[in-house]
């Protein structure tokens, strides 16, 4: 099967590398979903969104993603993330928590740790 | 008598300073490659933005963002000074800004008007004991900087940045906030464990170096752009800048705890050699008081002897 490789970077750390068959975004037009050999894509991510990938082992790895960038070129992916939590870190309490913030972003990034963790928002 | 008690008085109390040095040395040391560590995590990720921001400026078609043109006048600057919250560190703070000083003059014989923001409660207290205007300051992250405080940072930074694309002169234009015309940056970059060196960079306008040279990795690809390349530029520039301030508080940190660590060990070995000077002393005084005791003794029974056989 093809595969290409997957960057997942967030600022202050790298959050995951390796290959992947499939990957899904949500940039600021749109849902886009990410196969290898796809022509090479800049994009803006939204503000909350989660990124899906899937490995070539047939693991899916969810993360939420907070304001960043999508490159993609033939063979490789890079998300680039201001902040960024793999689904299993996700303290699940505090973004419920969060859900209830005064803040409109801060309640759509509760509300995409929430999706990433495999809750419903 | 009172020699001796003083000598060990000064003894307890060394070797007691000497104990808070060498476990300030050891926290320093265990710190300083966690910090090392936060330096390298950061690196993926600074070098991904470069080669997003390098594939942008390939194929938009005119570079004309604000944060990428050279302004014509540029009258007023501003200067970021990354120091330390605390003391302790030797000649850290003081050397970032003596840089910061040489840079500022420099500045001034160009015939512009810089203007302080300052990171940390060291620097901010120089420049205000002096009486100097500060634009902004931030403090208490010195150590353990944050992705936020460097966003929240290069916020300030980039719309006082902004507004001052139509400043006349003195004089705000049209927006009617006085601005800034150029961003500079003065950190500690971290060499090794003993040299940490001050440096001073231009972050904004940001230079563009045109190379005919190809990328290690081919011809970069023809990228299509979600939303356009114009937009992405827009949003990517501002992090870039964020990036670069992260990048420079993290070095300074682990410069902070290197030269932190490097005071430290020599307050610890001048203690040391304090106590054993001060033992060689207090040694000689007791010596001296014991013979100074048998004299006294051997002189006074003497004094006896001879009494008693007057009789």
């Amino acid at each position: 099967m093809a595969e290409m490789s997957v960057e997942l970077v967030a600022v202050e750390r790298r959050l995951w590398s390796g290959t992947a068959s499939f990957v899904v975004a949500q940039t600021t037009e749109g849902e886009i979903g990410v196969m290898p050999g796809h022509e090479p894509v800049l994009g803006q991510l939204v503000e909350g969104g989660i990124v899906k990938v899937t490995t070539t082992d047939g693991d899916t790895i969810t993360a939420a993603v907070h304001g960043g960038f999508l490159s993609i070129t033939h063979d490789s992916v890079s998300v680039l993330a201001e902040s960024a939590e793999l689904g299993e870190e996700i303290d699940i309490e505090a973004a419920k928590q969060a859900l209830g913030a005064e803040d409109e972003a801060e309640r759509a990034r509760a509300a995409a740790r929430l999706r990433a963790a495999g809750q419903s928002a | 008598m009172a020699q001796l008690r003083e000598l060990r008085s000064k003894i307890r109390a060394t070797k007691s300073i000497g104990k808070i040095t060498k476990a300030m040395e050891l926290i320093a040391t265990s710190r300083i490659s966690k910090a090392q560590a936060r330096v390298e995590a950061s690196r993926p990720y600074a070098g991904e933005i470069t080669n997003v921001l390098s594939a942008l400026a390939g194929a938009a078609a005119n570079l004309d963002h604000p944060l990428l043109v050279e302004r014509p006048n540029p009258g007023r600057v501003a200067v970021l000074v990354v120091t330390s919250d605390k003391g302790l560190c030797g000649g850290y703070n003081a050397n970032a800004l003596r840089a910061t000083e040489e840079l500022l003059s420099l500045l001034r014989e160009q015939g512009k008007d810089p203007q302080l923001y300052v990171i940390g409660g060291k620097g901010v207290n120089y420049y205000r004991f002096r009486g100097r205007e500060i634009a902004g300051s931030w403090t208490g992250f010195s150590q353990q900087p944050r992705y936020e405080n460097a966003a929240e940072v290069g916020e300030a930074l980039v719309q006082a940045f902004l507004a001052g694309a139509d400043d006349e002169g003195a004089s705000p234009g049209a927006d009617g906030v006085l601005g800034v015309d150029e961003l500079h940056i003065v950190y500690t970059e971290f060499r090794s464990m003993l040299t940490q060196t001050p440096v001073a960079k231009r972050m904004a306008p940001l230079e563009v170096e045109y190379t005919e040279e190809q990328p290690a990795e081919g011809i970069l690809p023809a990228y299509d752009f979600e939303p356009s390349a114009e937009t992405l530029l827009g949003a990517l520039l501002p992090k870039y800048i964020n990036t670069r301030i992260f990048a420079a508080l993290l070095e300074s940190a682990a410069s902070e705890l290197a030269a932190q660590r490097n005071a430290m060990k020599s307050a610890s070995d001048n203690a040391s050699e304090l106590v054993e000077t001060y033992t060689r002393l207090a040694n000689q005084a007791r010596q001296a008081q014991i013979t100074q005791e048998i004299s006294e003794i051997v002189g006074g029974a003497d004094a006896l002897a001879a009494v008693g056989s007057d009789d």
